[in-house]
């Protein structure tokens, strides 16, 4: 599996730290209640087939990526940084 | 037919051709009191206990595969009850000890082989955290022996104890856990709730379900709509489509892991051996081969396929503590879709809609939890109660955050 870093080029997945659903992006206000923490922290849609998710270049740029891919056939379509992407 | 000496010597005398079916293929009827769905260890076995402990009868396992071809084909059969947390400790125990009668129970050769799980450690910080895990097995009368490094070395001389950067110190025995065989597991369930009046329903795939007034009426299948009572979901790596299809998220991700045999060898691995600083452990088959396998592979996964890097990263744990390992030859690698709940441990509790029950999130320690599974689901689904057991595994622990974090990872569905 190699993703394009938007900032680096394409590099080999072993560079890359992944986080989770992309879903991490959305946190909750403080005060947001029981419900919309428990969905943030636990709660996943968990397709199969395309999903988005937080990628880390942990050996490249330490750029935070969203990473969009598929979860049967383990494609990946694009990665943008996070900063520019929201949740 | 009962299976026994006698009976095999009867039918080598009739030339073997007296043995039949183990189980029925039948059609789907219209409608069932109770329709299990996923045809692995975890749905054969409760439909198995909701037949002979609470006598339900009309009961139907769909599988959209042939049956025990998803995880319980897959997986690398190990069995224990080395976890220490209340609420997760007393049900693997409890299944530990479901595990040593199974074979009489089943009237099936399970090939249960307890030959014991060795979890090594490195550092004098992780000879006390498994000091604590074995004084929690002994407490709820579980077999537990920390071994230092000689009584150890005694035991397997083949381990590199003096590796430089991780050697070992010694290592938890827990002398009555082991292996399976994990066919014998689907078959001698399968054949066992066949004889019970259980419909084993193979290649047909739930494609949705049908609710009416918030309950559960029906489920939708490539073979038609059957109507039940209640359904019950033991679908491992595929519960949050099942969820979807009913209309509510989990806390759990679907995540890949493999797994790896070499050719067979003589025997030389007696024990079951985890590496306790990388993810690696390893038994021997019956027949001969190494099997092993690591971590996740980190990224969500629907494939039943890793990539080369975890590969790569197994092996060079493998050659860190047995350096032996070098010398064999990798026979086959494969993939198999784990639930990965957000705490890593399992949910065996009602769900959001009304008739439906859910059996999910084992990450990857199912298989141990087979028979004790059963029970508890069985239970759950004909009474209402939870196994006391496996109370503790409830869907809302999540919210109210009671988590079952053995791991102490934090809630992250990639880190159990």
């Amino acid at each position: 599996m190699r993703i394009r870093c938007p900032l680096c080029g394409e590099r080999d997945s072993r560079e890359f730290h992944v986080m989770g659903a992309a879903e991490w992006l959305a946190r909750p206000a403080p005060d947001a209640g029981l419900e919309a923490w428990d969905a943030y922290l636990h709660l996943r849609d968990n397709p199969a087939g395309p999903t988005r998710e937080l990628w880390f270049h942990e050996a490249g740029c330490g750029a935070w990526l969203v990473v969009a891919r598929d979860t049967v056939s383990h494609a990946v379509f694009e990665a943008v940084p996070a900063w520019e992407a929201g949740a | 037919m009962r299976y026994s000496g006698w009976q095999i010597l009867r039918q080598a005398l009739g030339g073997n051709r007296g043995w039949k079916a183990q189980w029925r293929k039948p059609d789907p009827r219209p409608e069932y009191d109770v329709v299990i769905v996923g045809g692995g260890g975890h749905g054969l076995a409760t439909a198995y206990y909701l037949a002979k402990n609470h006598g339900v009868r009309r009961i139907a396992v769909l599988e959209k595969g042939a049956l025990g071809l998803g995880n319980l084909g897959r997986n690398t059969t190990v069995v224990r009850s080395t976890y220490m947390l209340p609420g997760n400790g007393e049900f693997y125990s409890f299944s530990l000890a479901l595990w040593k009668d199974l074979s009489q129970e089943l009237d099936y050769n399970v090939m249960f082989s307890p030959r014991g799980v060795i979890s090594l450690f490195h550092s004098d910080a992780q000879r006390d955290r498994f000091a604590r895990l074995g004084n929690a097995m002994v407490g709820r009368d579980d077999h537990a022996v920390l071994l230092g490094r000689a009584e150890l070395r005694r035991l397997v001389p083949y381990l590199d104890y003096d590796n430089t950067r991780f050697p070992i110190y010694g290592a938890l025995l827990q002398p009555d856990a082991g292996t399976a065989r994990h066919d014998a597991v689907a078959w001698g369930y399968a054949r066992a709730a066949d004889r019970l009046g259980v419909d084993l329903i193979e290649h047909c795939e739930v494609t949705g379900f049908g609710i009416a007034g918030g309950r559960v009426r029906a489920v939708e299948t490539t073979r038609g709509r059957i109507n039940a009572g209640k359904v019950g979901i033991a679908v491992a790596g595929h519960s949050g489509r099942l969820a979807g299809m009913a209309g509510f998220r989990l806390p759990i991700e679907s995540h890949v892991l493999q797994a790896f045999v070499t050719e067979g060898l003589k025997p030389v691995v007696d024990h079951v051996i985890s590496y306790g600083m990388g993810h690696f452990y390893i038994s021997q088959s019956d027949k001969g081969g190494l099997v092993f396998g690591g971590d996740l592979d980190g990224y969500a996964s629907y494939a039943q396929r890793g990539n080369l890097p975890r590969v790569e990263h197994v092996m060079e744990a493998g050659m860190t503590l047995m350096p032996m390992l070098g010398r064999a030859r990798v026979l086959r690698s494969w993939g198999g879709v784990m639930d990965m709940s957000a705490d890593g441990s399992p949910i065996i509790d009602r769900a959001p809609v009304e008739g439906i029950f859910l059996n999910a999130g084992w990450c990857y320690g199912g298989f141990k939890a087979v028979p004790g599974s059963g029970v508890a689901f069985a239970r759950l689904i004909a009474t209402g109660e939870p196994l006391k057991a496996a109370a503790a595994y409830r869907l809302d622990r999540f919210r109210t955050g009671h988590l079952i974090d053995e791991e102490g990872t934090g809630a992250l569905h990639n880190r159990h």
